[in-house]
């Protein structure tokens, strides 16, 4: 580490310089919030108890002083303006998908519009609370409801839960739902196995073994499908389960599905699908009408709220006739009205009078709650936006569009990088860097770090597994042709720098705030906590 | 890329080096590069039988995590406890400072279901 030695620059105190060790690269870095603090500095004074409030406690303190913690906490004390451009320039340290480019593979990180947020803001959602009775929730309510509907109509699934909170735990939701399936009909200890092809989300096993199963692979063929013959191998009446991710982590859709889901059913298994690559087939795959019995839903991908740093997501999860009463509970309902009459005045913007919605707990074989009140609401508004916003033709564009930009660059970039599935793709693609490996010495990650060089995200790298040194390239339907023709360039370069200077790229990137980070050793001997110096000399006058 | 001429090799890319009844068992250099940076292993415990080709035990890497497969079947008799402090044990010497574990061998027959170094070098290369 170097030491960090704080300077006043013309932006004002703060911005801090690290004194570099030889050989490491001079690095601008934001100090913590803790590295600002002067003792007595506030950014909010609160008021005084009053004499009279004071009178009226008698001079008891509210807590025993068994519960009364005996030093102050180290809380850092800066002023409102320090705390501010704090945050601020370490939000400016980030790559985001409102700065830049941002192809991550897998993750779907399209813009989300700005009319989400303002939805997302209507007093009248965020003034409410999720104990409100029905009556003076209708809103909440009615917009949930729709939102399923909407929901069933672009999966084809005859019902929906909003209620997990993200796509592992939709797939969590899923698998317990599968659970419940086979025990309702005796053969919960005889169907053990979840079978998962190899080009599956890494989640699905983890899922599969969370619930108590076990994980048996399936490999693909040489076309990046399913291996049919494999897959009819594993089934028989010990399955419980198949999950497969459609389109594939090689962004390759299953042109077998209606043979790998009649097979599955025929053995009786359920038929999982993982939904987070919805993005690349909306309004032309409906993966209900196909025979799938649950799929969840990744409301922050397909949907546009906004992720990274962890969320919040949202997961729902679509499911046939026979896994519907098994779904989690409550489920919103509508209790009084027509349900075609509403919907078709909601999508004209028109109330229905007399319409009344509730939450239906009156459930015998539900799995039961899988999440506090009622999901991530702020995702459902936003996701509801963005799915009226578009309506149905637009959804269907926002897929073409996907898809077009993701075979776009594997066409302008197949003569720079190996293809191993050269055929044509979904919503993203997959390279393989083993080209640069062999011939250069240059690695995949060395390149992705070439990439943030030019103020782009790298795209995902190293996944799937089943791809060597993958390079996987989701570019979403929201970027320009200019923006998607910029990205060739770049990696034009790169490839070509690869071959003229590959000491350079192993050296990327040089022009972040940091440089090559010692990833082994943060995940071999982390450090995170922060220790406190000695306490600093309290100023004379507060203030700056 | 060379391998030691006295180990057998997996297809898994683990190698098992027999010392009278004694086992050792590792994972390849090849593997190790493969995976980059090992950064975890969670090793077998000691008494627990391997069986061939089965599971047993996890290695997590700065890209990825993968299951370690067994070459041979046995019970563990020792396991390099350095590797717990010392992953990088494992990049940097695979095949010496880097073994995983020691087993009393069960059945030597399995040995002629290895590759012996050439193979294994034509497998990977």
């Amino acid at each position: 580490m170097s030491v960090v030695d704080e300077r006043v620059d013309a932006s004002g105190r703060g911005a801090a310089f690290a004194s570099p060790e030889p050989g490491e690269a001079l690095t601008i870095v934001e100090p913590l919030v803790f590295d600002h603090s002067r003792p007595g500095r506030r950014a909010v004074r609160f008021p005084v108890a009053s004499d009279a409030a004071r009178a009226a406690g008698k001079g008891e303190p509210a807590l025993p002083a068994s519960v009364q913690r005996q030093e102050a906490p180290r809380l850092p004390e800066v002023s409102e303006l320090e705390l501010l451009r704090h945050f601020t320039r370490l939000s400016q340290l980030n790559i985001a998908i409102e700065t830049a480019f941002y192809p991550l593979g897998s993750c779907t990180m399209k813009y989300n519009p700005k009319v989400n947020e303002w939805a997302a803001r209507l007093t009248g959602f965020t003034d409410s609370h999720p104990l409100d009775p029905d009556e003076l929730a209708q809103g909440s309510l009615e917009l949930q409801w729709l939102l399923a509907e909407l929901l069933r109509e672009i999966s084809g699934f005859a019902a929906v839960s909003l209620q997990p909170a993200a796509g592992a735990h939709g797939e969590l939701t899923g698998m317990l739902m599968t659970r419940a399936f086979h025990r309702s009909n005796g053969e919960g200890e005889q169907r053990t196995k979840v079978l998962v092809p190899d080009s599956s989300h890494g989640t699905n096993p983890a899922t599969a073994t969370m619930v108590g199963y076990s994980v048996v692979t399936i490999p693909s063929n040489e076309r990046g499908g399913i291996d049919l013959g494999a897959l009819r191998a594993a089934l028989g009446s010990d399955t419980a389960a198949l999950m497969i991710t459609n389109p594939s982590t090689l962004g390759i859709f299953e042109d077998q599905i209606d043979q790998v889901v009649a097979a599955v059913r025929e053995a009786g298994a359920i038929a999982y699908m993982d939904g987070a690559n919805l993005n690349a087939i909306l309004g032309r795959f409906r993966p209900g009408e196909a025979g799938f019995d649950v799929m969840h839903f990744n409301l922050h991908k397909t949907f546009s709220t906004p992720h990274g740093g962890g969320g919040p997501g949202a997961g729902p999860v679509g499911v046939s006739e026979r896994l519907a009463p098994f779904l989690p509970r409550p489920l919103p309902v509508l209790r009084e009205g027509d349900a075609d009459a509403v919907r078709a005045n909601a999508w004209a913007g028109r109330e229905t009078p007399g319409a009344r919605f509730g939450l239906d707990w009156d459930r015998p074989q539900s799995i039961g709650k899988v999440r506090s009140m009622f999901g991530n609401f702020g995702m459902h508004l936003r996701a509801y936006a963005y799915i009226r916003a578009n309506g149905g033709d637009g959804l269907r564009g926002v897929s073409d569009d996907a898809v077009l930009a993701a075979n776009y660059l594997r066409v302008r970039l197949a003569d720079a990088f190996d293809l191993p599935y050269d055929r044509v793709c979904k919503h993203e693609v997959v390279f393989s860097g083993r080209r640069q490996k062999r011939q250069h010495g240059v690695t995949t990650l060395d390149m992705a770090k070439a990439i943030l060089d030019h103020g782009i995200h790298p795209p995902t790298i190293y996944f799937p597994l089943i791809v060597e040194e993958a390079l996987m390239i989701e570019p979403t339907e929201t970027e320009s042709l200019e923006t998607l023709d910029r990205f060739v360039d770049v990696m034009h370069d790169i490839a070509r720098r690869a071959a003229d200077e590959p000491e350079a790229l192993r050296a990327a990137p040089v022009t972040t705030p940091v440089g090559r980070l010692d990833e082994a050793g943060a995940a071999r001997r982390p450090d995170l906590r922060h220790r406190f110096g000695p306490d600093p000399v309290p100023e004379s006058t507060e203030g700056g | 890329m060379s391998h030691p001429g006295d180990l057998r090799y997996s297809k898994e890319h683990e190698w098992v080096r027999v010392d009278g009844g004694t086992a050792t068992i590792g994972i390849t250099s090849f593997a190790a590069d493969e995976l980059g940076d090992i950064v975890f292993i969670e090793l077998p415990e000691v008494g627990s039988s391997l069986t061939q080709f089965a599971g047993f035990g996890v290695v997590e890497s700065v890209k990825a995590v993968s299951d370690l497969f067994s070459p041979i079947s046995g019970e563990v008799t020792e396991v390099n406890a350095a590797l717990a402090e010392q992953p990088e044990l494992l990049n940097s010497d695979a095949y010496g400072e880097g073994w995983i574990a020691r087993v009393s061998l069960a059945d030597s027959a399995e040995l002629d279901a290895l590759m012996d170094a050439d193979a294994y070098e034509a497998l990977t290369s």
